[in-house]
């Protein structure tokens, strides 16, 4: 027989919900609690698991979909005759799961659906209308640290509403009535600055008034009491070459940490970023390290961890040219380069650097350690020159050094992909069914969508990683 | 400034700085020096002066014993969880990161000790004797909770955060009146508080500190620092370390490693012990790591860093156990395959009984609101079940 899953309230009221993208086709066998499906709801992204054990009857439903809570998603052929364990019947309304009561309303596994009329999301108290939703689902999009800004919680549901929701425009009369649009840390800021919030025009998305709005507001009157508001705290050292006032530092956005912002800006919002992870043994590759130091060819230079991944990178790029590319947007050309320009971040004293090594697929792992030598120790006594810092085709930064097990790396800008190297530990590692400690290793690689497929990167990577596994299939390369 | 005592609150003028007070909280870190630990993420074990001695007795089964609960618990906090994806229960609270905490502690109960619960303890009562299946009820709305607090030693859930403090300070209070406490090893008993890192910035706690201290109340304060309360951190809530805080109260406080279920055993056997010696209060600080989200309707890829859960992977509670059991020990494969077995058949059953749920009958909402039942209520209910029965079966 053919069983059918209906979209479950995966949060707690929730209503509807749009595919994601399916993991199974029809003619796929499933078993219980197997990941069918993706689905964004108001609150989050989940998997839904299969309620049940067969083969896939049929999809109802395309990525793209929005779905209301209780409609059929997939059917299942279970092939047993029996009907899978009946949920007890909803108590009220009279209608069996799925189909519509007396009332109107869906009764689902866990409850009903709205009220017919009722709103697709319960109301937030003083909420503004589609001004704020389109500022909220604007900063939701920028990144981790704007979403987490906005994340909801159980307590307060997620503030964006449906595509599908009128957007009716804001009474001005009603408006200056209403709590000012700002958040709550920047209405107490008001409060405690004397600041009227309805004599403001807010310069946030959708005129949300910001923190900076309130400053600048506050600015004159701050000058003239010249008290710091309480609520700063003033134990902080003033730089005397900066221009201090009320407890901050502030310094100009210049040289090195400009460039940097810059280059990080344009690089996150031009090329589609994705980031795969890769835990790797290296137990292998540190014994190599430590037999070649030992060895009268390493006598005269220091073979850092970093030599060998910057080996194995020139190495599986060969195989993979793709990640050694640029995207040439005013050309309409996608650039593969046949020599490996390898940049290495490096913190210096005056910022973030990335100083290339020349053709560095053209090294071998000696020449490589004492280019890296060369290259760190320019950086960081500051003598790294413009030309060496120009003209780089993929990228290495060693978060490792800074006891970190791995990051996001943005790209270079112009470059197709960065490896991000996590630190080198002891760690529990399953060899051959077994447990045991080994030495372990994080790598991350970020790469530019358009033009790195994730096969490519995922080639690329594991490339990277097979050989830091085993140097000695470098042999075979 | 790595050391959080470097930092005199005092001073004036003198707020922290993010890096003290991270440095002193350690939220992504190993715990700081104080934490106690007696095995290692590498399934090493290690002694602690102070406490190792709590579980000299502890032995190859016993550990064993220890890591078919984890596993078990474990097991059926992911069929929980399964279960409301695919609609079966409303919500679920998962529990995956924290079997250790729970399990280390339930097992240092005895049978006359009290329970306080929040929503998350479905080790602890899996440690008390109830069954899984009765945690059902209240995550697929059929019921307020389906055992016997009494007669289980353990309290109903309680969904207000950090409310059980009062509850579980007043029945402490109790005991003591009632002489339970410092006289008798064998009735002495104690009371143990189940709460988060988020609850200790609850009112409700606070007065649960300062009442339990001000009548040396024999309750363990066992805080599950999970590092989230929801999506805030716990250097936004606090600038000390939370078992600091209990100086403050004037108890003993005691931070141990939460994904290391012996040093949580021997943590929890000191401070009841404590408890029923007279010596009470105590607090407890399980340092661990909540890996899901804080309840299924919580998505964390919203506000925190997976790097951070890869982190604490590597920390695993019951890996260590296994790996402890395998390499020191030299337990066969034969015993983890039936732990795996019978915790696949748990599952089963787990789902088995969640889909046949039958919906609780009208009486059940007087029948258990008094111990001793009034006549109005009586009445109540009679009129009620008449009024359910006008409709001839039909619903």
């Amino acid at each position: 027989m053919v069983d059918v899953f209906r979209m479950p309230d995966v949060g707690e009221g929730l209503t509807e919900a749009e595919i994601v993208a399916w993991q199974v086709a029809p003619g796929d066998t499933v078993t219980v609690n197997q990941i069918l499906l993706e689905i964004e709801t108001a609150k989050a992204v989940v998997e839904l698991p299969s309620p049940y054990a067969g083969t896939v009857h049929e999809l109802l439903a395309s990525p793209g979909d929005t779905v209301n809570v209780g409609e059929p998603i997939i059917a299942i052929e279970t092939g047993s005759g029996s009907a899978p364990p009946a949920p007890a019947a909803p108590a009220t309304g009279g209608a069996k799961i799925g189909e519509a009561g007396a009332d109107g309303r869906i009764a689902t596994l866990v409850g009903y659906g709205p009220r017919p009329g009722s709103a697709t999301r319960r109301p937030r108290p003083g909420r503004r209308g589609a001004p704020v939703a389109a500022a909220e689902e604007a900063s939701a999009q920028v990144g981790l640290s704007a979403a987490a800004a906005t994340a909801p919680t159980l307590d307060q549901p997620d503030p964006r509403v449906p595509r599908s929701a009128p957007a009716s425009p804001p009474d001005p009369a009603r408006e200056s009535s209403l709590v000012p649009l700002a958040k709550p840390p920047v209405r107490k800021l008001a409060k405690d600055l004397g600041v009227d919030l309805r004599e403001l025009t807010g310069s946030g998305p959708g005129g949300v008034i910001t923190r900076e709005d309130v400053l600048a507001a506050a600015a004159p009157s701050v000058a003239e009491s010249s008290t710091a508001p309480s609520t700063v705290p003033t134990a902080l050292p003033a730089d005397p070459h900066a221009g201090s006032a009320g407890g901050e530092r502030r310094e100009p956005i210049r040289g090195v940490r400009k460039a940097t912002a810059a280059a990080m800006v344009q690089s996150a919002f031009t090329a589609p970023h994705v980031t795969e992870f890769l835990t790797v043994d290296v137990t292998e590759t540190m014994a190599l390290r430590e037999r070649l130091r030992g060895s009268r060819a390493f006598a005269d230079v220091k073979l850092t961890p970093l030599a060998f991944v910057a080996k194995a990178v020139c190495l599986a790029a060969r195989r993979t040219p793709a990640v050694n590319a640029s995207w040439d947007e005013a050309a309409g050309e996608i650039v593969y380069y046949d020599r490996v320009q390898l940049g290495i971040a490096a913190a210096t004293p005056r910022g973030l650097m990335v100083p290339k090594i020349r053709d560095a697929d053209r090294l071998d792992l000696h020449g490589l350690a004492v280019a890296l030598g060369t290259l760190t120790e320019t950086a960081r006594a500051g003598r790294t020159t413009p030309a060496d810092l120009t003209g780089g085709t993929i990228t290495i930064t060693n978060v490792g050094v800074f006891g970190v097990d791995s990051g996001t790396p943005i790209l270079n800008p112009g470059e197709a992909a960065i490896l991000a190297v996590g630190s080198i530990k002891p760690a529990p590692w399953v060899v051959d069914g077994e447990l045991a400690v080994r030495t372990v290793c994080r790598l991350a690689l970020s790469f530019d969508h358009r033009l790195v497929d994730g096969e490519q990167g995922s080639r690329f990577l594991a490339d990277v990683g097979a050989l830091l596994e085993d140097p000695a299939t470098a042999m075979l390369w | 400034m790595s050391d959080p005592q470097s930092w005199v609150p005092t001073d004036p003028g003198s707020a922290p700085t993010r890096e003290h007070v991270l440095s002193g909280l350690h939220g992504l870190d190993e715990g700081g020096p104080e934490l106690v630990q007696l095995l290692t993420p590498e399934g090493l074990r290690v002694d602690d002066e102070r406490f190792g001695g709590r579980v000299a007795d502890v032995g190859v089964e016993e550990l064993k014993g220890y890591y078919r609960d984890m596993v078990l618990v474990r097991r059926f906090d992911r069929e929980g969880n399964a279960l409301q994806r695919q609609g079966e229960l409303g919500i679920w609270v998962p529990l995956l990161g924290q079997e250790a905490a729970q399990i280390g502690a339930g097992r240092a109960l005895t049978s006359r000790d009290m329970v306080f619960p929040s929503y998350r303890e479905h080790g602890v009562a899996w440690c008390r004797g109830i069954d899984p299946t009765a945690l059902l009820g209240i995550f697929r709305g059929t019921d307020h909770g389906s055992w016997d607090p009494l007669e289980a030693r353990f309290h109903l859930y309680t969904i207000v955060i950090g409310n059980q403090c009062l509850n579980a300070t007043g029945y402490a209070m109790g005991q003591k009146f009632e002489g339970r406490v410092g006289g008798d090893s064998e009735t002495d008993e104690a009371t143990m508080c189940f709460f988060g890192d988020g609850a200790t910035s609850q009112g409700d706690v606070h007065e649960g500190f300062v009442w339990a201290a001000a009548f040396d109340a024999p309750v363990v304060f066992y805080c599950q620092n999970n590092q989230w309360a929801i999506s805030v951190p716990l250097e936004k809530q606090t600038r000390v370390p939370l078992f600091q805080r209990a100086r403050g109260y004037g108890f003993p406080g005691v931070r141990v490693d939460g994904n290391d279920v012996l040093a949580c055993l021997a943590v929890s056997r000191w401070a009841l012990e404590e408890c029923r010696t007279g010596n009470g209060p105590v607090l407890v600080e399980a340092f661990t790591y909540r890996m899901d989200a804080h309840t299924t309707s919580d998505d964390p890829s919203r506000y925190r860093l997976a790097d951070e859960l890869e982190l604490w992977k590597l920390k695993d509670p019951i890996e260590r156990v296994r790996v402890h059991l395998v390499r020191e020990l030299g337990v066969g494969s034969e015993f983890f395959d039936s732990v795996q077995e019978e915790s696949d058949a748990l599952a089963a059953r787990f789902r088995a009984f969640c889909l046949a749920m039958p919906d609780p009958g009208p009486e059940r909402m007087f029948s258990e609101v008094y111990a001793d039942r009034s006549a109005r209520l009586e009445a109540q209910q009679a009129d009620y079940l008449a009024y359910h029965a006008s409709f001839g079966g039909e619903r």
